[in-house]
Formats: C-alpha cells, structure tokens, sequence
C-alpha cells in the first residue's frame, strides 16, 4: 500500500472510530486525544507490520486502550477505585458512520471559525497537529493550544453526541458548510513558500466535501459546494506561472484545466439545479460551470453569469456579489454600465478601500481607455492587498499602463 | 489571519516611569502573553535592548559603513513586538489595546498584517 493510501485509508477511518468511542465513552476530549495517538500508532506500525485485517477494529481497540489508560491514570490521581466497567474492550465494532455528527460537533456555534476549522481538520479530518500548523503556518504549540481550547469549549457548551433536528440542524450544516468552504479556500489561495501544504487543505476539503454529499446526497448547497470546489480546483494548474504570479481567467491556458474534475462539477451543478431549491453554493457552482465551458475566454456566456450573479444577489445580497456582476455586465453591456454598477458600492464601508474593487475599477477604466484613472486605481489596489503573488500581479497591470510623460517640446 | 502588533516605546517616557509603574506593565505584559497562548494566537513575542545600542549598517562601494545608534534621530523607537495568528483585524486591534503600553501616554502600539512568511516558527 502507498503512502497516500495509507494516508487516505486512516483519513477516512479517523472519524469514524472517534464516533464509536464517542458513543462509548461521552468525554469527546479525550476520546480525540486518544483517536489522534491511535492514528500515530499506525502511521508507524502498518507501513512495516502492514495493514490489520480489520484496520477500523484495530484502530478502535488501540484507542480504546488509550482512552482506558488515561481515564486510570486520571483516577489514581484523584486517588480513586479504578472503573472495572471501562476496563472490558468490546470487540464488536458498530457499522455506523459518525463523520457527520462530529462535523456538526467540531462546527459548534460556540467556536470561532478558525477554532472550527482547526478541529474539524484534526478530528474529522484525521490530520495531526503538525500537519494543521504546518498549512497555517503557525507553531505546532501554537495550534496545540488553539485546538484543545477548541475541545474544551465544546465540552463546556455541553453538546449532545447526536444530530440536531430541525432548523437547528439546518444552521449547523451551514457551518459545516461554510467551515469546508473557508478549508478550501485557504488552500486555494496559495502564497508565500508553502503551496504543497496549502494545495493539500484545498484537496482535503474536496474529500471531507465528498464525505458530506455522500450521506446527504439530497442536499442542494452540499451538491453545490462539492461542484464549486471541483470546478474551482480543476483550475489550479493554470492559475499561477511557474514562477508563481497570478494568471487572470481570461488568460489561462484552457487546455491545462482538468477535464474530469469540470465533466463531475458540472454534472452535480445541473443535478442539483433541477432537483433541489436554488442556494448560494449552487449558484456560484453554476457560474463556475459556465466558465468551464467556454474553450476560450471570448466564448463565454457573459449573459448567463450575469443572471446568475443577479439571482445570487437576490438571494444573498452581498457587496462582492454586486462586485462580480459588475464584471459580467461590463461584459454584456460595455464597461460604462460596469463602472455605474460599483459606483453603487462606494458608500459601502465593508468595501472601502477594498483592493478587490480598486481593482475591478482600475480593469474597468483601462477598457474606457482612462489610463490615468487606472494607474491610480491598480496602485491602490496593490497597496491594500496583503497576498504577494497579488501585488505583484496588480503591479504589472499599473506598469502597463502608466501614463508617459508628454515630452516638453 | 497573521498580524505583527509593534510596541513603539518613547526612552524619555520609560524612563519617567515608576518602578510600580514599571512592573505593573511587566505583569501587564505577562498576563497577555499567558492569555494569548491559551488562545493559540500567539506565534511569538520579542523585545529589543535599548535603541542606544543599535547599530545602522550600509554598504557604500563596496565598503561596509557602521554607525553606532538608531537609524532615525526620533522619540520613539521599536521596543519589541507581538507577532500573533488570530480571526481578523478587528480581533487584532482588540488584542493590541490589552497590552499595558496601549495606556501609558508617549508609548504606541501599532498593528499591520503579515503579508509574508517563511522561516523556522519553533523557537
């Protein structure tokens, strides 16, 4: 077995032995803890005694173990009698996958998002603490502390091991959602010296996502998650040069993005479409589908995005909604009307300043042949943004088009 | 989100402190790194010797140039630094007004982002 299979393997199994000692012993710190050193366990043991027969039982027995040692070792310290009943290992190992209640644990409503993210990668995710800080470029105490405040927040919240219902359910699925979308998105938006760790957050968010639609195929927002970020990640080998710096949409080489990943995103964006009630995921996965099908950029249906954005600003009104329409509709119906659109959003505070809307700007007054009014904007731009490949990239957009002074004669 | 929170100190004004004065903001500062590392928002923290003893270094032709002192005659200096990972830049701010100096007129404290990194974090 392969590295990554045995990598993918104890990924998958993470959640699911955490689960069964959840419902075994309550206590979800601990049970994590003791999951996570059972997980190291076979990270060393299997690649050279090789896979057990039943890797999921072996997994719950070591971790069992660990959890009943702790628990004895915490007891004689409280100079307690030993628990007999936590002593007996079960041998059987229920069929039940927990993934998605822990998903709902680790994205309580009492952590912050960044709390959230952190938990759900090591406990539902099965990636060690080093693993996590090294993607966030944190210390490894660092992210230490971050996750086991993480855990001892949600012990005192004092949450039940089990699914919501109703509405309640419905909320923590949208953080849930949310939670895998900001994953994504941090592995998506690759800078300085880490890409490699980087490009792994965004593929485990694809597998999580993955893991999600497959027990709530029915979900519309989960559909359409899962589609944009595969319609998304299809376009990671065109988005920056080898030396690093951004690629814009319109100049990608169409011909590196990855044909499976568009034909699977754009088949659950149309399954979703047509069954479920329209979402913000979805709609963006919709927007994502029309950019793959266009071969090259002159041959995409502006039209079409410009609908969606209007239906996505309907439903979730959102000043970088209204940012991105204004693109589409520059492209509809010439760059005037889009400068009139984001005048709309000067007043907004949320975006003053906002490197993407100088941005968009300073392309929008190159189209209208302002020159002038571009440099200034593009630098601007450059100055607000805090990714390096960005600033670059913004950098040589204003160099293109910095007004030569006239000459004196 | 990564933010270097700057402690701008004025020497005149540390100076004029009283040794109360001066421990209540070591304390001060002790409290806030404990806090920030039960968080897990600190990367880590720094302070530097006086500005007195610091040494501006250029290279003219070829030829190394060292001059003893601080690079810019001013009031105040960079005494030392927060480098923190925490939600957002409001959470930033709301850490870097915890810290004592944010109090103590002729002191400033400043907070920018991280807009690279690289480098060994494990001190």
């Amino acid at each position: 077995m392969t590295h990554l299979a045995f990598e993918d393997l104890l990924r998958d199994l993470t959640p699911q032995v955490l689960g069964t000692l959840v419902r075994r012993y309550g206590q979800f710190e601990g049970c994590e803890d003791a999951v996570q050193e059972a997980v190291l366990a076979a990270t060393v043991q299997w690649p050279v005694e090789g896979v057990p027969n039943n890797p999921r039982g072996w997994l719950t027995t070591v971790a069992s173990r660990r959890l009943i040692d702790q628990m004895r070792s915490d007891q004689a310290r409280r100079e307690r009698e030993l628990a007999t009943a936590a002593e007996v290992v079960p041998e059987d190992v229920p069929d039940t996958d927990d993934t998605l209640v822990l998903l709902f644990l680790c994205c309580h409503p009492a952590l912050t998002p960044v709390s959230q993210i952190a938990l759900t990668l090591r406990a539902v995710g099965g990636l060690t603490t080093a693993e996590i800080a090294r993607a966030f470029l944190v210390p490894e105490a660092t992210m230490a502390a971050r996750i086991s405040r993480a855990k001892q927040r949600v012990k005192a919240a004092g949450s039940s091991f089990s699914l919501p219902d109703g509405a309640e359910r419905e909320e923590r699925l949208r953080a849930v959602l949310h939670v895998l979308y900001l994953v994504f998105n941090e592995g998506y938006t690759a800078s300085s010296g880490s890409e490699l760790h980087r490009a792994d957050l965004a593929r485990e968010a694809i597998r999580l996502a993955r893991t999600v639609h497959a027990q709530l195929p029915e979900d519309g927002e989960v559909t359409g998650l899962l589609a944009l970020m595969l319609l998304t990640h299809a376009r990671r080998a065109a988005r920056t040069t080898l030396a690093g710096d951004l690629v814009p949409l319109d100049e990608q080489d169409r011909t590196t993005w990855d044909r499976a990943l568009i034909d699977e995103g754009t088949e659950l964006v149309k399954t979703s479409l047509a069954a479920t009630a329209l979402g913000p995921y979805q709609l963006q996965a919709a927007i994502a589908a029309t950019h793959a099908d266009a071969a090259k950029a002159e041959e995409t249906n502006w039209p079409q995005v410009h609908a969606l954005y209007l239906i996505l600003e309907r439903i979730a009104p959102n000043p970088m909604v209204t940012l991105n329409r204004a693109i589409a509709l520059a492209e509809t119906e010439g760059p005037a009307a889009g400068l009139a659109l984001l005048a709309t959003l000067d007043g907004d505070e949320r975006m003053a300043g906002h490197h993407r809307l100088l941005s968009v700007r300073a392309h929008l007054l190159e189209k209208t042949g302002d020159t002038t009014g571009a440099y200034e904007d593009y630098r601007r731009a450059a100055k607000s943004t805090a990714g390096m490949a960005e600033q670059r990239y913004l950098e040589s957009r204003a160099a293109r088009v910095k007004p030569r002074p006239r000459p004196s004669t | 989100m990564k933010f270097l929170i700057s402690m701008h100190i004025n020497p005149a004004v540390m100076d004029a402190l009283t040794d109360e004065e001066k421990a209540a903001i070591g304390a001060g500062h002790g409290a806030f790194i404990e806090a920030l590392k039960t968080s897990g928002e600190l990367i880590t923290t720094q302070a530097l010797v006086d500005p007195s003893q610091a040494a501006v270094v250029s290279v003219r032709g070829g030829r190394r140039v060292v001059t003893d002192g601080p690079f810019l005659e001013s009031k105040e200096y960079l005494g030392g630094f927060y480098l923190v990972d925490c939600e957002n830049k409001e959470r930033a701010i709301e850490l870097a007004s915890r810290i004592p100096d944010a109090a103590v007129e002729g002191l400033g404290i400043e907070v920018r982002q991280v807009m690279f990194a690289d480098g060994q974090l494990e001190a």
